[in-house]
């Protein structure tokens, strides 16, 4: 450990980035649903926030949006229950993006367009950084691997097709 | 947050607590890896600009390396915060070391949306605890 005084206690961490445990996993789904979660409450937030001013094509995107935010948080929870993990609440989520909403809300469509670019990237990014952290470890999880690895791949894709969708929305406007 | 990040962020906070360079023994025994690791690792961050080690004196990071390591200290900040005040995980500090490595910078934006971070962060990251020193531990999570 450090030689010097004031961080002389400082933890050591494990450098790597590889899944190694069942409970680890488990975590990362549970963030992978609070990020699903959201995506669901920020869409019906901006979907209220800008009810009167929104164009078809908005009011499309955000609806789907939020029902494929939805069916992947399904996927994600069979996958913890078989994990013996609970799911979180997604009111307890939606009272969290409610409380916070109006300081990171956007303010018009483009601002709007921009945080649904911003929640399929992410995800995408999540998606991408789990099945590599999974595919780097060679842990024995308690779920099917080929099972839980085609159900993250089939999500990740629907995030990817999500960017596309978005981009080209904002490419036409 | 990659491993590049991570060893920023610990070279960060040795600098910023001893007010001067970090030792590679330093470095190695924070991060629990080998000095021939750690040593190959400072090569990397010295050839990306990101930091530069001098010879019996230590390792400093660059000005880019600052801005690059504060990015990662915050990111921890974030996972630690959303673990133990959203998830209400008890071991919250293994937990975000842990899961430090997988979960990317634009991950922990997006869950910061529902945490309530102060705006001294990261400056309130607290080496001895490692931990935010304004966090504040709540028993359930809120309604």
């Amino acid at each position: 450990m450090y030689a010097n005084g004031r961080i002389g206690r400082v933890v050591a961490v494990s450098v790597g980035q590889r899944v190694t445990t069942d409970d680890q996993l488990a975590r990362l789904l549970q963030i992978g649903i609070v990020l699903e979660e959201v995506v669901e409450a920020r869409a019906y937030h901006h979907y209220q926030s800008l009810d009167e001013a929104l164009d078809e094509e908005i009011e499309t995107l955000l609806e789907d949006a939020a029902e494929e935010s939805a069916d992947h948080r399904e996927r994600l929870e069979t996958l913890i229950d078989g994990l013996g993990v609970d799911s979180v609440p997604f009111d307890e989520i939606e009272s969290l993006v409610d409380a916070r909403y109006g300081r990171t809300r956007p303010e018009d469509f483009d601002g709007v367009l921009y945080d649904q670019l911003c929640n399929e990237e992410t995800a995408y990014k999540f998606y991408d950084d789990l099945i590599e952290a999974i595919h780097e470890s060679d842990a024995d999880f308690s779920v099917d691997r080929e099972e839980l690895l085609d159900t993250l791949e089939t999500i990740r894709e629907e995030e990817s097709e999500g960017v596309r969708e978005v981009t080209e929305v904002m490419e036409r406007r | 947050m990659n491993t590049a990040d991570q060893y920023l962020k610990t070279i960060y906070v040795i600098q910023q607590g001893t007010d001067g360079p970090a030792s590679t023994g330093g470095i190695a025994d924070a991060l629990d890896v080998s000095p021939a690791s750690a040593n190959e690792m400072i090569g990397k961050l010295e050839s990306r600009g990101l930091a530069e080690h001098e010879k019996y004196k230590g390792v400093h990071l660059t000005d880019d390396g600052i801005v690059r390591a504060r990015e990662a200290l915050q990111t921890y900040c974030i996972i630690e915060r959303f673990l133990a005040n959203v998830l209400a995980v008890e071991e919250f500090r293994t937990e975000a070391r842990e899961l430090e490595a997988v979960i990317d910078g634009t991950v922990a934006d997006r869950l910061d949306t529902i945490i309530d971070r102060k705006p001294e962060c990261p400056d309130c990251f607290d080496p001895e605890t490692d931990a935010c020193a304004c966090l504040e531990l709540v028993s359930n999570p809120p309604e």
